[in-house]
């Protein structure tokens, strides 16, 4: 048995929402709103222009830009976690009340304002560990990448 | 965060479950974001129209109503923004009766914690202007930033269950545009042409929010002369909010908070100023193009219209007739509506084959299913909002002025 293994990184944030949670990464640089950009019923980015127009979110740990848009997030992220067609987690490099308040609502794990640019950090695909009491993201990546700060070192057993 | 005796007695559940759950849940936010403390809201704006609430909202607002009396009911006065189905004319918009039935059960669940149905957005215009210097609680993002900017009066965006738990608890947590230090200007924009049509003012509104970037933004309008109106500034504002995330505004020698440049900044040195013209704004509308083979619907909403605007359209209306391909909807508040009834506005507008909605807005009515049901794609509107939200449920949006809308709706193409 050969345990591949992968680089560990830690980046700290703004404690935030929710309980410990680890998924499947699905980046963008783009931002978010669920009302403006999700096909709720299908678990899809629908938005056209949206970078992960047709990608699935549902399981994923969710990293994006920052908020945009409405209110209605706040209702949709628990309404979508019900269905079980919610995102894992959800990390921002900058929130809105919105963001918070959906999370708070749908006890969603949820944090934002990271010591980098958190969708630089984080590569769709990658591991992640979101704890947001701690304020803490933990990212197993298959290779290092250039230029990912805050890491630290370490290597994990998969 | 610091509570004092009431906001302990809700944690620790001696005022029910719906309260302790309310502040439970404010008290998260509260720390997420740096809040010391709550502050009381003299009222609540409520977002929770049954798109948005689904199966699982209802079922927890029906949760909440049917605790004791003394549990259930709202602290503070509690008004609600558009509903999803308007009982007069969803069969005609082939909505479906699953979710009337949900709405209705959604309304009952709020009527039995006193919250007062208004189903409007422009609560600001029809129902209880704002106090300058007032703590709200608000849930619509062009209210908030109407209530902020236009009238002074505080509030962060409140999104439905944030907006419930106000209701619930009478109180928010202080952060956001509760504190004065994040009602100052950070961007300032010179605008070297004034708009002039409501569309125009949206879309600046767009283009000033696309530069600003997030909710932690003040953008600052210097060049403004004399006052717009309060549906050029409801316009401005709900495609800025939309666009930019954006809460608040400061217009230079308009707006009580910014009576010159200076005050916008609270006397720091203002930033350099991005400077906008009219080739910002026809590259706004040019960016959607045109709808010259056909036009499916036609839609005046997002926000509500006001009187003025609904006889804007009635006149331009009057004695035309829609065509047969093309639907025409405008949207407004039930109070609102009732004034149009009596006024022969509403008398005009279906006359000419146009359907005149009351407490709903179209982009909280099931908008996918809504174009499905009609075949509606290629959608015309005066509003910047709506063309921002409205292409994630499958329309094809294209901007133009009230009179461009009017005449495609006659025309059935632009």
């Amino acid at each position: 048995m050969t345990a591949a293994r992968a680089r560990l990184l830690t980046i700290r944030g703004h404690p935030g929402i929710g309980p410990k949670v680890t998924g499947e990464a699905l980046v963008a640089k783009d931002d978010f709103s669920a009302r403006y950009d999700l096909d709720r019923v299908k678990g899809v980015f629908s938005r056209p222009g949206h970078r992960l127009h047709g990608e699935s979110y549902v399981g994923r740990v969710l990293v994006l830009n920052t908020a945009k848009g409405g209110v209605a997030t706040s209702w949709m992220l628990r309404e979508m976690s019900a269905r079980g067609m919610g995102p894992a987690a959800l990390l921002l490099n900058l929130a809105n009340p919105i963001m918070a308040q959906g999370a708070s609502f749908a006890d969603l794990p949820f944090m934002d304002r990271f010591e980098s640019d958190i969708t630089d950090a984080i590569a769709t695909g990658d591991r992640v560990t979101v704890d947001p009491v701690a304020g803490e993201v933990t990212v197993e990546a298959e290779s290092p990448r250039a230029g990912r700060p805050g890491e630290v070192a370490g290597e994990a057993e998969r | 965060m610091k509570l004092d005796r009431e906001e302990r007695a809700m944690r620790d559940g001696q005022r029910g479950p719906a309260r302790e759950e309310a502040i439970r849940q404010q008290m998260a936010v509260g720390r997420v974001f740096d809040a010391e403390d709550f502050v009381e809201v003299a009222h609540v704006h409520l977002m929770a129209d049954t798109e948005s609430l689904g199966e699982s909202g209802v079922e927890w607002l029906e949760s909440i109503a049917r605790l004791p009396e003394a549990e259930r009911r709202v602290r503070v006065p509690t008004v609600t923004d558009p509903r999803g189905i308007d009982f007069c004319a969803y069969r005609r918009l082939k909505q479906e009766e699953r979710m009337a039935a949900l709405e209705r059960r959604a309304i009952a669940a709020f009527e039995s914690m006193g919250i007062l149905m208004t189903d409007t957005c422009i609560n600001y215009q029809s129902v209880l202007p704002p106090v300058r210097g007032e703590h709200l609680a608000y849930g619509d993002t062009g209210s908030t930033i109407y209530a902020n900017s236009v009238l002074g009066a505080r509030s962060n965006f409140e999104g439905g269950p944030a907006a419930l738990a106000a209701a619930l608890t009478g109180r928010v947590p202080r952060y956001g545009c509760h504190l004065d230090e994040h009602r100052r200007g950070t961007h300032l924009f010179e605008v070297r042409h004034r708009p002039r049509t409501w569309s125009d003012w949206g879309a600046l509104g767009a283009v000033v929010g696309k530069r600003t970037g997030d909710y932690w933004s003040v953008p600052v309008l210097a060049g403004i002369e004399g006052a717009p109106t309060s549906d050029e500034l409801k316009h401005f504002g709900a495609a800025l909010a939309s666009y930019g995330s954006v809460p608040m505004f400061h217009m230079a020698g308009v707006t009580p908070e910014a009576p010159d440049l200076a005050s916008a900044f609270d006397g720091r040195p203002p930033p350099a100023a991005i400077s906008l013209g009219q080739e910002d704004v026809d590259a706004f509308y040019a960016s959607f193009g045109r709808h010259e083979d056909r036009v499916d619907v036609v839609v005046f909403a997002a926000p509500q219209l006001s009187l003025v605007e609904l006889q804007a359209v009635a006149r331009a209306l009057d004695g035309k007739r829609v065509h047969p391909r093309t639907s025409l909807l405008l949207a407004t508040s039930p109070e609102i509506k009732s004034a149009a009834d009596r006024m022969g506005i509403t008398a005009t507008v279906e006359a000419a084959g146009g359907v005149l909605l009351r407490g709903v807005c179209f982009y909280q009515m099931y908008a996918r299913e809504l174009g499905e049901a009609n075949g509606w794609t290629n959608l015309l509107t005066n509003s910047a909002k709506l063309v921002n939200i409205i292409s994630g449920y499958g329309y094809r949006p294209v901007l133009a002025t009230t009179e461009e809308c009017i005449e495609a709706a006659v025309r059935g193409r632009m």
